[in-house]
């Protein structure tokens, strides 16, 4: 009879081994978070590259925005990983051994984020390879990798909570798709400034573009407050939305 | 009753407008097998959920292991232990890795940990594919693993929800064994199914539940008792067959509509010969003929005057 029971620390601990283990064992979220990113980085630097006049080194340009992509295609998982937990059988398993909504949730958020920290890790890499040269000192750097875990933290809350909304596990693979091409319209991969009329007003505005010239700005040794600001503030806004609409909905559901 | 380990009076549940508990009352002493007997959809798994702090009940109390489950959670979840109607495994972890994980939430020193693990795999026969994924395993080693990860915790109260529906007969026999296993180590298990032969064979004591309602409770030669026994089923192509047949046999019930009489037998080979040659006295043929045993329909049939069909 075990007569000790855990704290949700540890479960928390639990849970994100096994949501890790999830993610390294499903070839299609390895690709699309670690590779995938790769694959556009060689994509557009060798073959639109010299298209777009951005005004120095295209991979300079390119690498930051490819960072915050690569976040976004590591959700694209666990939205599903959340979702199929809900509509199988193991959540109430979880329930009834008292694991908590807490460890259960920030056991996906967590996974998520090294997944995250991993796939920048192999991507800025390969950008070096090529002949990515950026100013940063370590303390830029250091920025550069806090920008990219509070916004793993924030986008992986969106995404567990958007899993959890969804009815089926089809539908969850579907709620993550609008973040994964949200930096497609953002200055991720050319400037606003190149955009038509319309695009480029949401270019400018919408949350990625702010996170992005942050991550840019410290690359570069170039950091804008104006930008961190905005940047962070999005982050804690959108990871604050996503951290209490996936509470609610767990009470609701499970 | 202080050695009842499940204690329910005037539970309540609807959703909406849709009353699913209606009022149930039951105990259940330490150490036993109870069963609640059921057709889909007549509530048996709302009652699991509220016994097993998954759902709150709008009225009534359950007491667990001596603890009230709406106050009490974690003392109730402390004692419990829960094998659901789907199985709850993790597909992308192996075998081992799925028991390692309920030894690590249990909070199990490392070593003893390790023994509870491949002493399960043994036990349950899982030892060949404790490598590979749960996603390649077949349902009745689903159902095995699932009762495996539940058993971590040594909960003193265990409760099956329809653990052997969509097995074949052999796992289901495997299945049995293993339930038998376990009361005889003195846990006390609540058990749902929608098989008659099944709650005949584990339990100590039946309830019928049927639309929200418990509408018998006893040991399952009680509960027999109260339902046709074995019977013979004769059906005639004219109505004038069925008139004389119904008078030349005793206890008969007749059902017009199909030209069918239900005749009570013991089904073994004199009675039914003694049947045959009654017929042929008469020179009455049947067109159909057959043996039934009661199954739960019959159950339904006597106990609420509907079929399991209707129930739903």
């Amino acid at each position: 009879m075990i007569t000790q029971r855990m704290s949700t620390k540890s479960h928390s601990i639990v849970m994100f081994r096994r949501n890790f283990a999830h993610i390294t064992r499903n070839p299609t979220s390895v690709f699309n978070a670690v590779l995938m990113p790769i694959v556009i980085l060689l994509m557009f630097v060798y073959m639109f590259g010299d298209a777009f006049d951005v005004g120095v080194d295209y991979i300079d340009y390119a690498t930051p925005g490819l960072i915050l992509l690569a976040v976004c295609y590591g959700l694209s998982g666990v939205a599903v990983s959340v979702s199929s937990d809900m509509t199988k059988g193991i959540v109430n398993r979880f329930k009834v051994m008292d694991v908590s909504r807490g460890a259960v949730l920030t056991g996906h958020v967590v996974a998520s984020v090294l997944t995250n920290l991993i796939a920048i890790a192999a991507l800025i890499g390969v950008a070096f390879l090529i002949g990515f040269n950026p100013s940063a000192s370590l303390l830029e750097w250091l920025g550069v990798v806090g920008m990219v875990v509070l916004l793993g933290l924030a986008t992986g809350w969106f995404t567990v909570a958007l899993g959890m909304a969804a009815k089926s596990v089809e539908t969850a693979g579907m709620a993550a798709v609008p973040l994964v091409m949200l930096p497609f319209f953002s200055s991720a991969i050319v400037p606003a400034e190149m955009m038509g009329q319309g695009l480029r007003q949401f270019a400018e505005y919408q949350p990625f573009t702010p996170i992005i010239e942050t991550l840019r700005g410290l690359l570069n040794g170039a950091a804008s407050s104006g930008d961190a600001i905005a940047a962070v503030a999005w982050c804690v806004g959108i990871g604050l939305v996503g951290y209490l609409w996936a509470s609610l909905t767990f009470n609701k559901r499970a | 009753m202080t050695n009842s380990a499940i204690a329910v009076s005037g539970l309540r549940k609807a959703f909406g407008d849709k009353i699913v508990l209606d009022g149930i009352d039951l105990d259940v002493r330490a150490g036993t097998v109870f069963s609640l007997l059921g057709p889909n959809g007549a509530g048996k798994t709302t009652a699991v959920n509220v016994l097993t702090t998954l759902m709150k009940a709008d009225g009534g109390t359950v007491r667990v292991a001596g603890h009230d489950v709406a106050t009490e959670t974690k003392a109730v979840r402390a004692a419990i232990g829960v094998t659901g109607q789907f199985a709850a495994v993790d597909e992308l972890l192996t075998g081992q890795e799925n028991l390692q994980l309920m030894v690590d939430l249990n909070g199990v020193p490392a070593t003893e940990g390790k023994r509870i693990v491949a002493q399960l795999l043994e036990r349950f026969e899982l030892v060949e594919s404790a490598q590979t994924p749960v996603s390649t395993y077949s349902g009745g080693m689903r159902r095995k693993l699932d009762l495996a990860m539940t058993l971590v915790g040594s909960p003193r109260i265990i409760f099956l929800d329809e653990p052997t529906t969509g097995l074949d007969p052999r796992s289901r026999r495997t299945m049995w064994e293993i339930i038998r296993d376990l009361v005889a180590d003195g846990v006390t298990i609540f058990l749902t199914t929608q098989y008659l032969e099944e709650a005949d064979q584990l339990a100590d004591r039946v309830a019928v539940l049927d639309q929200g309602r418990l509408v018998a409770q006893g040991t399952a030669d009680e509960l027999k008792r109260q339902i046709p026994g074995t019977h013979i089923k004769l059906r005639f192509t004219t109505v004038t067959e069925l008139d004389t047949a119904a008078r030349i046999f005793t206890d008969v019930t007749r059902d017009d509509e199909a030209l069918a009489l239900r005749v009570p037998s013991d089904a073994g080979t004199d009675s039914l010969r003694a049947l045959l040659d009654r017929l042929d006295e008469y020179s009455l043929s049947a067109e159909e003929f057959s043996v039934h045993t009661p199954d739960l329909d019959d159950v339904f049939l006597a106990l609420t005057g509907h079929t399991t069909e209707a129930a739903q």
